[in-house]
């Protein structure tokens, strides 16, 4: 209880770091994966071979590689941002491969006929998309995007082994305090526990209010 | 495309495909000069000079990076195997009778899915100060076991019902209602779900280069902080790149092979499985 109380300060910086780490690279990522799974259904080629390279390659891409390739690779072409920056780049790319996936799924829970229905009274393909399918895919998809995002809260401790300020970077401070070792873990536990569990309570919310049974 | 996504727009009329053909010859010119960009920041940066790339010549280097591919697929492999075996005694352990043991395996598999595989293996590496590769390979094992425990348990789950209860009528027993009848029709069908997983596990031995395991991106590492060859980290990362996303692609492509093959399977028609869930707590989604 010690190590908590007397570096709340620092535990809390880190807590901060995390929470923001995530909710940045997650609005990238919704972002970035909505628009790849739009690119992957679209009736032009090129976007969809576009929208399939981008998550081939970035789901088999261990994020590790990601990081080191971002935030020590991009410096090299003159690009110099703070390393926050580069951390929110790589976990939302990373994760908006994830994102398009479920999102690709949930367009295939969509029955046929909303699609065709929709085409019928002369819709364009945004319209169809935007207005009668996504909405309808975004009910069925939440809890896999939950699962995502709580994916991505855990994946944001790769980088702060890269020296960014986050919960798992606190230990090294506190190691050299000489605080004990095993309870400077059990509280960045509760602290990553707190995270995930809000999260997972964010989208049981979200799931009980607009989700559907199909 | 396959015919189910073509349900969101109409097979396009003449102007239609003249206007899809602008479209697609205008995002090709732009994706090619975002690639040409690329390029031209490359040597304009002089990444391409004989400097940066001698390095690869040597057969030093070449060891070294061998070595380095080595430990980690030493390291996957080890975690791995130990993963799949934490996985059966846990799903074992949340299928049993005893309702203590249930709640002993049940409590373990919530906490490992909740951490962040990274903050297992630090805490396993400097608190517990046990050398890289162990503390690698029993972190990876804790978190993939128990995602595994969670696969198996729902493959073992939805077996359809009337195999066991016709299983209990001939007069098996519980252990042999489960080995007999139930664990081969899942396995088969959780096949592709397991190699998913076991992807994920390839990937995550790239931590161990945070832990200082010298693994491939460590070897990586060394010979891009080397200032005899003017620090070729791009070219580092353009050989590491591909071979790392290579053997992941393999193994998932492995995975959707295996998968397209059992939808013609008549052996795992009665069981239906889901997609790998990375870790949850959602309640409401089980």
């Amino acid at each position: 209880m010690k190590v908590l109380t007397d570096n709340f300060a620092l535990y809390g910086k880190g807590f901060l770091g995390t929470v923001e780490l995530t909710v940045y690279a997650s609005v990238l990522a919704l972002v970035l994966g909505f628009l790849m799974a739009s690119f992957r259904v679209a009736p032009v080629g090129s976007f969809r071979v576009f929208g399939t390279v981008w998550v081939a390659v970035l789901r088999n891409t261990p994020l590790t590689l990601l990081f080191f390739a971002v935030l020590l690779g991009l410096p090299r072409f003159g690009l110099v941002l703070p390393f926050e920056v580069f951390a929110v780049l790589a976990l939302g790319c990373y994760t908006s491969a994830f994102i398009c996936e479920a999102l690709r799924s949930g367009i295939n829970t969509v029955p046929k006929g909303q699609g065709e229905a929709a085409r019928s009274l002369g819709m364009t393909f945004s319209q169809t998309l935007g207005t009668v399918v996504l909405p309808q895919a975004f009910r069925s998809v939440i809890p896999p995007i939950g699962s995502t995002i709580i994916a991505l809260a855990k994946n944001s401790a790769i980088a702060g082994a890269f020296s960014v300020t986050e919960l798992l970077g606190t230990y090294k401070s506190l190691n050299e305090l000489g605080y004990s070792i095993i309870w400077t873990f059990v509280w960045i536990a509760v602290g990553y526990l707190i995270i995930t569990l809000t999260i997972s309570a964010l989208f049981h919310v979200l799931e009980k209010r607009w989700g559907v049974a199909r | 495309m396959t015919a189910d996504s073509t349900a969101l727009y109409d097979i396009p009329g003449p102007r239609t495909r003249k206007r899809h053909m602008l479209y697609g010859v205008l995002s090709t010119v732009l994706i090619a000069g975002l690639v040409a960009w690329v390029l031209y920041l490359l040597f304009d940066t002089d990444q391409f000079t004989s400097a940066k790339w001698s390095p690869f010549e040597y057969k030093g280097i070449q060891e070294l990076l061998l070595r380095g591919l080595g430990n980690t697929l030493k390291a996957f492999a080890y975690a791995a195997v130990l993963s799949l075996a934490l996985g059966g005694v846990l799903a074992i352990g949340r299928l049993s009778v005893h309702r203590p043991v249930r709640w002993v395996a049940t409590l373990l598999v919530e906490f490992f899915r909740a951490m962040p595989v990274l903050v297992m293996i630090f805490f396993i590496f400097v608190a517990l100060k046990v050398q890289p590769l162990p503390a690698l390979v029993t972190g990876l094992t804790l978190y993939n076991g128990s995602v595994l425990a969670e696969i198996f348990r729902t493959g073992i789950g939805n077996v359809e019902r009337g195999q066991r209860e016709a299983a209990y009528a001939l007069g098996m027993r519980k252990t042999q209602v489960m080995t007999y009848v139930l664990v081969p029709q899942a396995v088969r069908a959780m096949l592709p779900t397991i190699i998913s997983q076991l992807v994920v596990t390839l990937k995550d031995t790239s931590l161990g280069y945070l832990i200082t395991y010298e693994e491939f991106l460590h070897a990586g590492k060394l010979i891009a902080s080397n200032l005899d060859y003017d620090l070729p980290f791009i070219p580092v990362v353009m050989v590491i790149s591909p071979i790392y996303i290579g053997m992941c692609m393999l193994l998932s492509w492995f995975a959707n092979w295996t998968a397209r093959r059992q939808k013609r399977n008549p052996k795992t028609e009665a069981v239906d499985v889901g997609p790998a869930e990375p870790g949850t707590l959602l309640p409401g989604v089980q």
